[in-house]
C-alpha cells in the first residue's frame, strides 16, 4: 500500500502545498503580509538607492565638464573652473554615498529581520502540519523550506535585489543624462545595447533550465552520496561496494557535467555585454563626430559631451552583464518563497481551540468513540463506524493483525488525527474542543519507534517533563524497573543516545520513550507496540511496573503479543477497520473468532 | 598562508586548465586597458582632431571602429576562458574529491563509522569538499586583475608620471578598503556558515522528532530552539549587512576621487604642455575600470577560512588508514551448510569495558543455533562479529576453518548473509533492493519475496517489483521493510544465514508463515543445508533451533537444546517463558488458558 497511498495522497490535497499555483505577485504580497517588517520604510529605501545611484553619474558628468570647459572652454584652460567642479562632484558624491550606505544597511535590516520571522512561522507551521502530510514528505524536503528556501529569497533581497535596483536605475540615469547631451547619441547607444537586452530574457531561460538540470543533479547525488554511510551495514554485509561506487560516480559526473554546461551558458551570456559596450563606444565616436561636425541633423555635440558618452556607456555594461543573473536570481528567490508560503498555506488540519477550549480535567479520563469512521483522503475506509467506550481507570489492550485499523484508532484517540466523521469524547469533552496543550499534558501516546534527539539520556528523558531533575529522572527509572540497566551504563543519566539515537539498541530507545512518557503522568497513557524491542523478561517486567504505575488512571495498549491481552481488564479485537470482538480474555479465548484465531497462533509460537 | 596551499593542491591537479583560465583572465585584463587606450588613442587621433579641423577621417573612422570590436570580442574571448576555466577546474576538483571521499566510506571498517555521526560524514562528502574548491572559481580573476593593475601601473607610468601619481594611490587604496573589508566580515561569513547548518540541524532533528513534539506537545519549545538559531543568523546578517553598507559606497568612491584628481592635475599638465586630453581621458578611464576588479582578491581570500576548514576535514577522512585488510583464501562453493566456529572472542566498544568475554562455539554444517539473551546483552554485536563488520579483540571468527581476516574481498559476503534488526531500503525499486544490482531473474526475486512473505504487499504496489521506495522506504511499514530486507538476503541463497530479530516489527501470524516458509525451504534441495544463526525473543523462533546460546554477561552462561535449557536454567526459562508466566502476577488475576 505504500506508494500507492503517497499517489493518492497526492492527488487528494494532504500532501504538502507546492506552492505552485500562487502567482510572482500574489508571492510577494503574501510574503510581505506573512513578514510586515519587509514593508517597514519600503519607500524610504527605494528613494535612498536611486539617489546612491545617482552618484554613479558624477564622474562621466565630471569628465566632460572638464573637457569642454575646463581645456576646451571659451577662456582656454580654466583651473578655478576645474577645482570648483571637482569640489561640487566630490560633495556629490558624498552625498549619494551616504544615502547608498543608509540604503543597505536598511535593506539588510529589514530583509534579515522579515526572513527570520518567515522562517520560525514556517518551521513551526511544520509542526502543527497533519501527521500524515509530515511523513508523506521527505525531511530533506521540509528542511530546505525552512533552511535554502530561506536563505535563497534573503540572498536575492540583500544582493540580487540590490544590484537589481540599482541597474535599472543606473541605466535609466545614465540615459536621461545621455538624452541631455544627445538624443541622436542616445539612439545609437540604445541600438548596440537593444539585441542584449532583447536577448536577456531568451538567456535567463535556458540559465534557469540549465540550472534546474544542475539541482536535480545534486538531489541524486547527495541521494547516491548518502548510500555508503547510512546503508553502510547492507552494503558491506552484501559485499555491493563496486555497484555503490559505480552509481555513486556515475551521478557525481552527471553532476559535474550539468554544472560545466550551466558554467558555459553563464560565461557565454555574460560575455555578451563587453562586445556590446565596444560596438557601443565605437558607434558613439563615429556617430559623434558626423554630429560634431554638423552632418545628420545638425547639432552641437562637443568633443567632452562624445567623451562622456564613453563612460556613460560603462554603465550599460553591468546591468547587461548582471541582467541574466539577477532575473535567475529572482525566478529562484519567487520560486523558493513560494515553498516556504506553500507550507503556511497548507491547512494545519486540526483546529487547536487554544486556551479558551476545554481544559482537561486532572482526574482517569474516560474515552467515547461515536460512530467513528476514517479514511486517507481518496483512499477506502480504514476504521468504519467504531462506536466503543473506554471507561476511566480501565487498562484496555486493542489488537487486530496489521492493517486492521488500530494504530489509526490510537491515533485518532490521542487527536493526531479527526475522524472522518463521528465524534470522540474524552471525560464527556469532544475532543476537538479541548486545548492542544491541555490534551498533550494529559494524554500521551508512546508510538513502536521511539524517536530520540541527538543530546544525553537525561535531556531524552527529561523531555516528558521539562522540570524534571537528575534525581525525578532516576526515580521514573527506578519505578519502571530498569535500575538494573540504568547501573549498567558507565556514565549513567549522561550517556549520550547519538543521533536519533542510534548508539542506543532499538529495545533502549524504547525505554527512553517510555521513561519519557512515565515522567510526563498522563491521565491516559496510550502505548503503540511501545515495548515490541525489549526482550520478554523485561517486557513483562515493564508492563507489570506500569500496571502500578497506571492504577486508577486510563492506558489503551495496541500489542502484537497477546500477553498483553490477557492481562489487560478488557480487550477489543479490529479486524479491517471494524471492532470485531470486545472483553475479557478468557471470554474471548472461549468465543472464538478472530480473537480465538490470534490466540492460537500466538499460542503455537510460546508453545514450540 | 594554508589557503595558498590548498589552491597549490587544485593547480598541480589541473595545471593545463588552470593555465588557460589563467591566461584567459590575462587576455580579459589586457584587453580592458586596452580598451583605455583605444579610447585615449581615438581621443587624441581621432575625436579632437575632427572637432578641430572639422576632418572627417573615414579610414580612421573604420580603424575606431575595429579596434573597439576587436579589442571586445577578444576581451569576450578571455571572460569566457576565464570562468569556462575556473567551473570546470572547480567542478573536476569537486568531483574527484567526492569521488575519493565516498571510496573511502566504502573502504573504512564498520567501527569507523560507528565512531562518526551520518551528518558529519555526508556533509565531509558535500558541503566541506565544496567549500575547499570554492576559491579556485574567483582565482583567475583575481590573478587576471594583478595582471592588469600592471599593466595599467606601466602603462599610466608611460603616459605622465605626476597625472600617475595621483591615479596610482587608487589602486592601494582600493586594495587596503578590500583587505580592511575581508578582515572584518570574514569571520562573520564563517560563523554564519556555522549558523546555517547548525540551524539546519535543529530543522532536521525536529521534523525527525515530529511525532514526539506532536503527542507530548512540544511544538512550542522546538520553535524557540529553532528561533534562536534563527535568530543569531539574522543578527549576523544584519551586521554583515552594516559593514557592506559602509564598504561599499567607499570601494566606488575611492576610484571616482581618483578620476576628480586626475582630471584637476591633468587639466594642469595640459596648460603646462606636458600631457595632452587624451592622456588625462585614457588614465580616468583605467581608475574606472580597474578598480572594480580589485574586489576579487577580496573575494578570493574571502574564501579561505572556509576553504581551509573544509580541506583539512576531507583530508580527515581521507587520511584515515583503511585498516580492514583482506587475505587471499576462498571458501568451496559447495551446496553444503557453512561450518561456522568462534574461538574464543573477545569484544570491547569502550577499552575495558568488555562486552563479549571468552566466547567460543561451533555450529556444524545445516545446523540452526538461537542465540538468546536480554535487551543489550551484546547479541546483535555477535552478529556484527560473525559477518566482519567489526573484527574481534582477540580470539577469531571462522567459517569453514578460515578465519574471516584471510578471505578475500567479497567472499564473505557471497556465502554468509545478515538481516539486521532495523533494515534499511535504497531508494530503489523492489528489484533494486532485494537483487542488488545483481541479474537475478524475476521468478528468483518472487520466490524470495514468498518465503518473507512479502509477495502479497509487493504484488499490490503499483508497479510491483518496479515500483519505487523512497527515502529510506519510508512509504512502507516497519515490518513491510523487514520483510523485504529478509528477502534480500533469501535470494542470495546463503550458507550461513543469520538473522538478527529480523522479524520484530512483524505480527505474529505472519512471522509463523514466514519461520514455517523457511523451514520449508530448507527441508526442499536449495538451501536445503544452509546454516543459521538466530537472535530470538520469541520460543517459535527458538523452537527453529537445534541449540540454543544462553548469553548473559558477555559469556555463553548455557548452551543445549530449548527444551534442555527449559529444564536446567531457571534464568533462562525466566526469560523466554516471561509471557506466560506474567498471568500469576498480573493484577485482575486471570488464569492462562
Amino acid at each position: 500500500m505504500g506508494s500507492a497511498m503517497s499517489d493518492r495522497v497526492a492527488t487528494a490535497g494532504t500532501a504538502l502545498d507546492s506552492g505552485e499555483e500562487i502567482s510572482a505577485w500574489e508571492t510577494i504580497r503574501l510574503g510581505a503580509a506573512i513578514s510586515p517588517e519587509l514593508k517597514e520604510g519600503f519607500g524610504g529605501t527605494v528613494a535612498l538607492a536611486l539617489l546612491g545611484t545617482a552618484g554613479r553619474v558624477v564622474v562621466p558628468i565630471a569628465v566632460q565638464q572638464t573637457l569642454d570647459k575646463g581645456v576646451n572652454g571659451p577662456h582656454g584652460i580654466d583651473m578655478g573652473f576645474v577645482g570648483m567642479m571637482a569640489v561640487v562632484a566630490t560633495i556629490a558624491m558624498v552625498v549619494t554615498g551616504f544615502s547608498s550606505y543608509l540604503m543597505t544597511a536598511r535593506l539588510f535590516t529589514t530583509a534579515e529581520k522579515g526572513l527570520a520571522t518567515l522562517r520560525i512561522k514556517a518551521f513551526r507551521h511544520v509542526h502543527d502540519l497533519p501527521l500524515l502530510t509530515q511523513n508523506t514528505e521527505r525531511r530533506g524536503a521540509l528542511v530546505s523550506r525552512v533552511t535554502s528556501d530561506v536563505d535563497q529569497v534573503s540572498q536575492f533581497l540583500v544582493f540580487g535585489g540590490v544590484i537589481g535596483i540599482v541597474s535599472i536605475g543606473q541605466v535609466l540615469v545614465a540615459t536621461v543624462i545621455m538624452l541631455f547631451y544627445s538624443w541622436q547619441l542616445t539612439i545609437v547607444v540604445w541600438v548596440c545595447f537593444a539585441p542584449l537586452f532583447l536577448s536577456l530574457q531568451y538567456f535567463q531561460r535556458r540559465l534557469s533550465d540549465s540550472y534546474a538540470v544542475v539541482r536535480r543533479m545534486v538531489g541524486q547525488m547527495l541521494a547516491a552520496v548518502s548510500e555508503p554511510v547510512v546503508g553502510a551495514v547492507v552494503v558491506r554485509t552484501h559485499a555491493i561496494e563496486g555497484r555503490t561506487q559505480a552509481r555513486i560516480n556515475e551521478s557525481i559526473s552527471e553532476y559535474q557535467a550539468a554544472s560545466t554546461r550551466a558554467q558555459g551558458l553563464t560565461a557565454f551570456s555574460f560575455s555578451l555585454g563587453g562586445v556590446s559596450a565596444g560596438l557601443a563606444n565605437a558607434g558613439v565616436l563615429i556617430f559623434g563626430i558626423w554630429l560634431g561636425q554638423g552632418h545628420l541633423w545638425a547639432s552641437g555635440v562637443t568633443s567632452g559631451e562624445v567623451l562622456a558618452f564613453a563612460f556613460l556607456v560603462t554603465l550599460f555594461v553591468s546591468p547587461v552583464q548582471m541582467g541574466t543573473q539577477v532575473l535567475t536570481d529572482a525566478q529562484n528567490a519567487i520560486a523558493g518563497w513560494r515553498r516556504v508560503i506553500g507550507i503556511l498555506e497548507t491547512p494545519a488540519d486540526l483546529d487547536d481551540p487554544g486556551p479558551a477550549g476545554v481544559q482537561l480535567p486532572h482526574v482517569p479520563l474516560s474515552v467515547t468513540f461515536s460512530h467513528v469512521d476514517f479514511a486517507y483522503p481518496g483512499g477506502p475506509p480504514v476504521l468504519r463506524d467504531v462506536d466503543e467506550e473506554i471507561l476511566a481507570g480501565t487498562r484496555v489492550a486493542v489488537v487486530g493483525e496489521t492493517g486492521s485499523g488500530k494504530t489509526t484508532f490510537a491515533k485518532i484517540l490521542t487527536r493526531l488525527m479527526d475522524p472522518t466523521s463521528g465524534t470522540v469524547l474524552l471525560a464527556g469533552h469532544d475532543l476537538r474542543e479541548v486545548d492542544f496543550a491541555s490534551l498533550r499534558r494529559r494524554v500521551v501516546l508512546v508510538p513502536q519507534e521511539g524517536f530520540l534527539f541527538d543530546s544525553t539520556l537525561y535531556a531524552n528523558a527529561a523531555y516528558g517533563d521539562l522540570d524534571a531533575t537528575p534525581d525525578d529522572v532516576q526515580r521514573a527509572i527506578v519505578e519502571l524497573g530498569l535500575g538494573d540497566w540504568l547501573a549498567g551504563l558507565p556514565l549513567g543519566l549522561q550517556t549520550r543516545v547519538g543521533q536519533r539515537g542510534e548508539s542506543m539498541s532499538a529495545g533502549e530507545r524504547q525505554l527512553v520513550a517510555l521513561i519519557r512518557a512515565h515522567l510526563a503522568d498522563p491521565d491516559l497513557l496510550v502505548l503503540d507496540e511501545a515495548t515490541s524491542a525489549v526482550d520478554p523478561a523485561l517486557e513483562m517486567r515493564i508492563a507489570r511496573a506500569l500496571e502500578l504505575l497506571m492504577s486508577g488512571r486510563t492506558s489503551v495498549t495496541i500489542a502484537h503479543r497477546l500477553s498483553t491481552a490477557e492481562n489487560a481488564d478488557e480487550v477489543i479485537v479490529f479486524d479491517k477497520g471494524v471492532v470485531v470482538q470486545r472483553g475479557r480474555h478468557p471470554d474471548l479465548v472461549a468465543e472464538g473468532g478472530v480473537y480465538g484465531r490470534l490466540h492460537s497462533s500466538w499460542v503455537a509460537q510460546q508453545s514450540t | 598562508m594554508d589557503g595558498f596551499r590548498v589552491l597549490g593542491v587544485a593547480i598541480r591537479r589541473e595545471p593545463w586548465i588552470f593555465t588557460v583560465s589563467t591566461l584567459g583572465s590575462i587576455l580579459f585584463g589586457a584587453l580592458t586597458v586596452a580598451d583605455a587606450w583605444v579610447l585615449g588613442w581615438s581621443t587624441d587621433h581621432v575625436v579632437l582632431p575632427a572637432f578641430e579641423d572639422g576632418h572627417i577621417r573615414g579610414g580612421l573612422l573604420l580603424t575606431v571602429l575595429g579596434l573597439f570590436v576587436g579589442v571586445a570580442i577578444l576581451r569576450a574571448v578571455g571572460i569566457v576562458a576565464r570562468r569556462l576555466g575556473a567551473g570546470v577546474m572547480q567542478y573536476r576538483m569537486q568531483a574527484a574529491y567526492r569521488r575519493e571521499v565516498t571510496a573511502q566510506y566504502l573502504a573504512l571498517p564498520m567501527s569507523w563509522h560507528q565512531q562518526h555521526p551520518t551528518g558529519q560524514l555526508l556533509s565531509n562528502a558535500n558541503a566541506d569538499v565544496e567549500a575547499a574548491w570554492a576559491p579556485i572559481a574567483p582565482l583567475p580573476m583575481a590573478v587576471g586583475t594583478i595582471a592588469m593593475m600592471v599593466i595599467a601601473i606601466v602603462q599610466m607610468l608611460l603616459v605622465d608620471l605626476k597625472i600617475a601619481a595621483v591615479g596610482l594611490m587608487v589602486f592601494p587604496l582600493v586594495t587596503l578598503a578590500t583587505l580592511t573589508y575581508q578582515y572584518f566580515s570574514s569571520p562573520l561569513f564563517t560563523r554564519i556558515q556555522a549558523l546555517r547548518a547548525e540551524l539546519s540541524e535543529v530543522a532536521h532533528e525536529s521534523f525527525d522528532g515530529a511525532m514526539v513534539v506532536k503527542t507530548l506537545g512540544r511544538e512550542a519549545e522546538e520553535t524557540e530552539r529553532f528561533a534562536a538559531k534563527a535568530n543569531q543568523l539574522r543578527d549576523l546578517g544584519i551586521r554583515v549587512g552594516r559593514i557592506r553598507a559602509a564598504f561599499d559606497p567607499l570601494l566606488e568612491a575611492i576610484p571616482s576621487l581618483g578620476v576628480l584628481g586626475v582630471l584637476g592635475v591633468g587639466v594642469y599638465q595640459i596648460r603646462h604642455g606636458h600631457a595632452d586630453a587624451g592622456d588625462v581621458v585614457t588614465i580616468a578611464y583605467l581608475l574606472t575600470i580597474v578598480a572594480f576588479p580589485i574586489r576579487s582578491i577580496g573575494w578570493l581570500l574571502g574564501e579561505f577560512p572556509r576553504s581551509v576548514v573544509g580541506f583539512r576535514r576531507v583530508h580527515r577522512v581521507l587520511d584515515e588508514p583503511v585498516e580492514v585488510t583482506y587475505g587471499t583464501a576462498a571458501l568451496g562453493h559447495t551446496a553444503l551448510g557453512a561450518r561456522l566456529e568462534v574461538d574464543d572472542l573477545d569484544f570491547a566498544y569502550v577499552p575495558g569495558q568488555e562486552l563479549l568475554h571468552e566466547l567460543s562455539f561451533v555450529v556444524e554444517p545445516g545446523r540452526t543455533v538461537a542465540v538468546v539473551g536480554e535487551t543489550a546483552s551484546g547479541k546483535s554485536t555477535l552478529t556484527t562479529l560473525l559477518t566482519r563488520l567489526v573484527d574481534p579483540d582477540a580470539g577469531r571468527v571462522l567459517v569453514d576453518g578460515t578465519d574471516l581476516r584471510d578471505l578475500a574481498p567479497g567472499e564473505l559476503a557471497g556465502q554468509v548473509a545478515l538481516v539486521p534488526q532495523t533494515a534499511f531500503l535504497f531508494d530503489d525499486t523492489v528489484r533494486g533492493n532485494v537483487a542488488l544490482g545483481e541479474d537475478v531473474p524475476d521468478e528468483e526475486v518472487w520466490e524470495a519475496l514468498r518465503t518473507a512473505q512479502a509477495d502479497g504487499f509487493v504484488a499490490a504496489l503499483p508497479h510491483g517489483l518496479d515500483s519505487r521506495l523512497g527515502e529510506r522506504g519510508t512509504t512502507l511499514s516497519g515490518g513491510q521493510r523487514q520483510r523485504l530486507s529478509l528477502a534480500r538476503a533469501l535470494v542470495r541463497r546463503p550458507r550461513l544465514l543469520i538473522l538478527d530479530d529480523a522479524t520484530s516489527a512483524v505480527d505474529p501470524e505472519v512471522e509463523a508463515r514466514i519461520l514455517a516458509a523457511i523451514r520449508a525451504d530448507r527441508s526442499g534441495d536449495a538451501v536445503a543445508a544452509s546454516t543459521m544463526v538466530l537472535i530470538a525473543y520469541r520460543k517459535a523462533t527458538i523452537g527453529l533451533a537445534d541449540e540454543v546460546l544462553f548469553l548473559a554477561d558477555g559469556r555463553i552462561a548455557d548452551r543445549g537444546p530449548h527444551d534442555a535449557l527449559l529444564e536446567r536454567n531457571p534464568d533462562y526459562a525466566r526469560l523466554v517463558n516471561a509471557y506466560e508466566a506474567a498471568p500469576e502476577g498480573a493484577v485482575g488475576g486471570q488464569r492462562h488458558e
